[in-house]
């Protein structure tokens, strides 16, 4: 598939229809002999698949993920002992190949109890490694995976794809944001006009935005520089620096400069917290435990700032003028 | 993972080295080396680096390991959040996943 669709899958453009139909497939020509591999039906993983195994014979039985990725469906249990059994049936997987051997993706692990394949369908299940590349050398060694192909990696470039991600999850709560920046305009003393609103409400989205890419792309860049553990933390300081220079760049009144600062640093935070479902290392309890801290306090910073602004529009002068 | 490290001492992950009978299961699925393997019993190396994702568990022929498996990720937890709110119960489902 070509660079372009890719993107625009991750970008959340099309993604329903990027769903392979869950069955067997014959891919280079494989016979009784050739292996079997597991996987799920988003499309992207299929070619993939087939990119990196190209010119060698091998059966893929694709089970039913609804679209969604090895990993996730495993999490979510419906990449399960269960339904690989069940699709070896359907195919009739024992009637064309002679040997009884699957070969799973390992991060299919959390959903599927390999024990329990033999009872089920005859067949045995191993984990090969966790990225398609090492296949190959995997299958060449007689299905043996070395402890470096048994662990995940989450280079630069694997953080920025999946924050494209990133982007079509917060589509409607940007929606949201922007109809709230045009509401708390609309309180301010431009409210009475339309140029007012639309220009006070779009500077407030501006501190949005910034710090939406500051949570999405700066922070998950800079993952291993910024020193606090938490997500959420690692939001709060890059977007207190982000804030600062839009502060700095839009050279307004420092009321001004400060709540745009607090906000860009609240939602930095928010995003920054969310990007923990887009690693492949942040746990349950950890991501509930960060939650737990830092959400009152990107509320109260997004209020303050809020309070901070329209104080500052409405009664600025009148305090500048009893301070002079 | 040694890089990336998360929250320390918050994992639900515990092992019972008692029950292990040494076949290396948790050794193969875990993504993060959290578990070696030594003199027929597997080793908790790195308690720290689980994620929970569950794997090892379930993997475990004897239940030798227990864990509150879940997917780490903010909005599928804020959903769950909002969906044991009485009105809010009809617009979020727990499980959400980005769409």
């Amino acid at each position: 598939m070509d660079r372009i669709g890719v993107a625009l899958v991750r970008l959340g453009i099309g993604r329903d229809h990027y769903r392979v139909a869950p069955g067997l497939y014959a891919l280079g020509e494989p016979d009784a002999q050739s292996p079997v591999l597991v996987t799920c039906n988003f499309k992207l993983t299929f070619d993939q698949l087939r990119r990196e195994l190209a010119g060698r014979p091998f059966w893929l039985l694709v089970v039913e993920t609804y679209g969604i990725n090895v990993w996730c469906a495993a999490g979510k249990r419906s990449f399960s002992a269960e339904e690989v059994a069940g699709r070896v049936r359907a195919a009739g997987l024992d009637k064309i190949v002679t040997h009884r051997d699957l070969i799973l993706p390992q991060l299919a692990a959390p959903g599927v109890a390999v024990r329990k394949l033999p009872k089920l369908c005859g067949f045995s299940g191993v984990f090969g490694p966790v990225r398609a590349e090492d296949l190959p050398t995997f299958l060449d060694a007689g299905m043996q995976a070395g402890p470096e192909m048994r662990k995940v990696r989450f280079p630069l470039r694997e953080r920025l794809t999946v924050a494209l991600v990133e982007v079509h999850v917060a589509r409607k709560f940007m929606a949201w944001a922007l109809a709230a920046c045009l509401f708390i305009a609309f309180l301010g003393p431009g409210g009475f006009s339309l140029t007012g609103v639309l220009g006070a409400g779009f500077a407030a989205f501006g501190t949005v935005v910034a710090g939406f890419l500051t949570g999405v792309f700066l922070v998950p860049a800079f993952l291993r520089q910024i020193p606090v553990k938490a997500f959420a933390a690692k939001g709060l300081l890059a977007g207190s620096l982000t804030g600062l220079a839009l502060a700095v760049l839009l050279g307004r009144a420092w009321p001004e400069g400060a709540a745009a600062l607090m906000a860009c640093a609240a939602f930095a935070s928010w995003f920054a917290m969310h990007y923990t479902g887009s690693t492949p290392f942040t746990s349950l309890s950890g991501v509930d435990r960060e939650m737990r801290r830092y959400m009152p306090l990107q509320g109260a910073l997004l209020v303050l700032a809020a309070i901070l602004w329209l104080t500052w529009a409405w009664w600025g002068d009148t305090v500048m003028g009893g301070l002079s | 993972m040694k890089e990336f490290r998360h929250l320390e001492n918050i994992v639900t992950l515990e092992y019972y080295r008692e029950k292990c009978v040494g076949c290396g299961a948790c050794s193969t699925v875990c993504p993060h080396g959290v578990f070696d393997q030594d003199s027929g019993t597997a080793l908790l190396m790195d308690r720290d680096g689980c994620m929970e994702c569950g794997a090892c568990a379930l993997n475990c022929p004897t239940q030798a390991i227990s864990v509150r498996s879940g997917v780490g990720c903010a909005k599928a937890i804020f959903y769950g959040w909002l969906s044991a709110i009485p009105f809010l119960r009809r617009l979020f489902v727990p499980d959400a996943c980005s769409s």
